[in-house]
């Protein structure tokens, strides 16, 4: 029945190709959710800090938020190894635009815009980058908040969030997001988000990242865990009314 | 002396450490009429002498728009001009596909300017025989450059180059300090004077020039006749006479060349096919 | 396509009196419309004007046939002014079949909303389908082609059928975003959809 487990490794024919095997078809270490939203200084985002590998939480300290130069900050979902590629890439991106050292930057909107080509053009050549990507900024006053996944569809928005937090998140959002959020109350409306997802997904892991970034610039702050409570009387003993055979 | 042994081939130094075929290329701008670029914190003007080759002719169009924000004046073999100033639309349209944004004018002025360089140091080519004002705008302000055909690049507050430039020079060298404060109509109306300077006594009307502008809000477009025509007269009339500058003699006060900028279309808001 | 988007425009304006909506993959209408602005922009630079509406469907056209074999999966409508400042509307499949027509509407709804606008628009016999000849001597006919409509009727018509869509779609999303064109110039209208 499983014969073809003990072959040689797959031999080349006109089926597979060696390029066929280097392609994503499916992910390996995936992260979950990344919320992001727009703040009276500029823009908030949190994400935990779990990496899956497929339903194991294989990785408990995975950092899925990074800067992108002085405007702007990146967090993904998706393959953990193709968020860190995508980084080498912006790395190599911001780094040209410094040697140029002659006041110019790219901003959010730009490095947000080069996502969506990188991301678009990977999936037409049939080889994608697993990831949900939002990126966030401030550049000359103007706060930016986008999104882009694995095969290029793109947006805008002042609320975002990749995967589960696209249905668990964002309906929140939706009710309690507002132009003008003090810091406090914009970490508030994330961690009640997160605290959501936290319940919902059983990717998510309670340690958690928010990140802002201001005029001033990115800072990630320390991770830390949410206040849960898990007393409800159905979550004492799942199994009543299901009782197994041992 | 030594013109004759080492000014046949791009690649080869004269004993003197210079290069000969390089140095006629810029020869190649000076003999082309003049055209000149000035700029204050917020606007850039360019501008351009219109010479007809012949009396049947019409003048070769000098000033091309690249992008919203950025424009370029040549003098010079007007051909390769055109062939950059399509490279340069090219680039900014590909910069602009990439990232949604306008390409900052000196990345762009870097890139061309390398592009000239390569010309320098390869046997099977010529260099450009083109200099380049490039004008443009982005997030440093407003900025304009010269381009050489030796691959040299300069920004400039204000510069005038081809035949009889000396004498703009001198004009725009004694008035660039009010420059950088300067509004936007009195940064046309210098450019108009100093256009007049090159001319040399001969009359300036709209059919010997053109002026083109971009600035903050305002994208590049070449001003129509009747604009221009209608600043003219408005400073006839108000008598106002920009003081002469001394003739300042200058090398290459040549007439063109038959080679060198012709028969192009006057009018720049219409098709050749609508004229 | 998920109901993400909330609030992102299925419209673009291509030149100075043409708008494309579209529906199908985002990002590959992105690519699609990047690339026909590009293409506009080197027409604006070698004929110093815009392009004309048929100068505009035509390459749309191409371009979409371009990529035939691996195509974009974008369905277009393109609306404009033509020469005689009479409005037209071409419409697309995704590897560039097109034709113009007075009225056409695509995408997960456009099933619903096409016969209905056959039922009030068209005219009694296909002999009066819209044709070049027709198209371009508009002094030769008396008849329309196509039931003609005020501005306000036609804006009217099509809030109805939005409207009607949405109740049986459910990809139909939660606004309406309407593009006038007249000869004044371009206008844009929303108005709210079954929020379900």
């Amino acid at each position: 029945m499983m014969k073809e487990n003990n072959s040689a490794p797959a031999k080349m024919n006109l089926l597979l190709s060696p390029e066929d095997s280097q392609r994503t078809l499916s992910p390996y270490v995936t992260g979950t959710s990344v919320v992001g939203i727009k703040y009276k200084d500029g823009i908030l985002m949190a994400a935990d800090m779990g990496g899956s590998y497929g339903s194991t939480l294989r990785y408990k300290s995975v950092e899925r938020m990074k800067s992108v130069g002085k405007h702007s900050l990146i967090g993904a979902s998706g393959e953990i190894s193709d968020f860190q590629e995508l980084l080498r890439y912006l790395d190599d991106l911001i780094l040209y635009d410094n040697m140029w050292d002659d006041g110019n930057s790219l901003g959010p909107k730009e490095v947000h815009n080069y996502l969506t080509r990188v991301m678009y053009n990977r999936r037409n050549k049939f080889d994608p980058l697993w990831s949900s990507l939002v990126l966030g900024g401030v550049k000359n006053g103007k706060k930016y908040l986008g999104t882009v996944n694995m095969i290029g569809v793109h947006y805008e928005d002042d609320h975002l969030a990749t995967g589960f937090g696209n249905h668990l998140a964002r309906p929140i959002l939706r009710d309690e997001w507002k132009e003008d959020l003090s810091f406090e109350e914009g970490v508030k409306l994330l961690e009640k988000c997160m605290r959501v997802l936290l319940y919902r997904d059983r990717s998510a892991v309670n340690k958690l990242q928010i990140a802002k970034i201001t005029e001033e610039g990115v800072k990630v702050y320390d991770p830390y865990s949410l206040k849960t409570f898990w007393n409800f009387k159905a979550f004492q003993n799942p199994t009543v009314g299901a009782e197994g055979s041992w | 002396m030594f013109r004759k042994q080492y000014d046949t081939d791009v690649t080869t130094w004269s004993p003197a450490g210079r290069l000969f075929q390089v140095e006629y290329a810029m020869e190649a701008v000076k003999q082309g009429s003049a055209a000149i670029g000035l700029r204050s914190k917020t606007h850039v003007v360019l501008g351009s002498v219109n010479k007809a080759n012949s009396e049947l002719s019409s003048h070769q169009k000098k000033i091309f728009k690249v992008d919203d924000h950025i424009g370029v004046a040549i003098a010079g073999l007007t051909a390769d001009g055109r062939v950059l100033s399509r490279y340069m639309r090219s680039e900014c349209i590909n910069y602009e596909y990439s990232y949604e944004a306008s390409l900052p004018v000196g990345r762009l002025v870097v890139q061309l300017a390398d592009k000239a360089q390569v010309c320098t140091q390869r046997s099977w080519k010529r260099p450009y025989g083109v200099g380049l004002l490039v004008g443009g705008l982005d997030e440093s302000g407003a900025h304009l450059y010269y381009n050489c055909p030796s691959g040299n690049y300069f920004e400039y507050q204000a510069f005038a180059m081809g035949s009889r430039s000396q004498a703009a020079k001198t004009y725009l060298e004694r008035k660039y300090e009010t420059f950088v404060d300067s509004t936007r109509e009195n940064l046309l109306k210098d450019a108009l004077f100093a256009l007049r300077e090159t001319l040399q006594g001969e009359k300036l009307t709209s059919f010997t020039c053109t002026l083109a502008i971009l600035g903050v809000g305002e994208a590049f477009h070449v001003l129509d006749q009747q604009t221009v025509q209608a600043m003219i007269n408005e400073f006839e009339l108000a008598g106002e006479d920009a003081p002469t500058a001394e003739e300042g003699d200058q090398a290459g006060g040549v007439e063109e060349g038959a080679a060198v900028e012709q028969g192009a279309p006057l009018d720049q808001d219409v098709t050749p096919m609508d004229l | 396509m998920s109901k993400e988007m909330r609030m992102s425009p299925y419209t673009e304006q291509m030149a100075d009196k043409a708008v494309m909506a579209f529906s199908g993959f985002q990002a590959d209408v992105r690519a699609l419309q990047k690339h026909l602005s590009a293409r506009h922009l080197i027409y604006q630079h070698q004929h110093n004007k815009q392009m004309s509406c048929p100068a505009m469907a035509q390459l749309l056209s191409t371009t979409l046939y371009f990529k035939r074999f691996f195509p974009y999966y974008a369905f277009n409508v393109l609306g404009d002014l033509d020469s005689h400042g009479k409005g037209c509307v071409f419409t697309y499949d995704a590897v560039g079949s097109y034709e113009r027509v007075g009225y056409s509407s695509q995408g997960s709804g456009g099933t619903l909303i096409m016969p209905f606008l056959d039922n009030q628009l068209k005219s009694p016999s296909p002999l009066f389908q819209l044709n070049e000849y027709y198209l371009y001597n508009i002094d030769m006919h008396d008849q329309d082609a196509v039931t003609p409509l005020s501005e306000a009727e036609a804006i009217d018509l099509v809030k109805t059928c939005f409207a009607s869509a949405s109740e049986r779609d459910i990809y139909t999303g939660d606004k309406l975003e309407m593009v006038v064109l007249n000869a004044s110039g371009i206008r844009h209208e929303f108005m709210d959809l079954r929020k379900d």
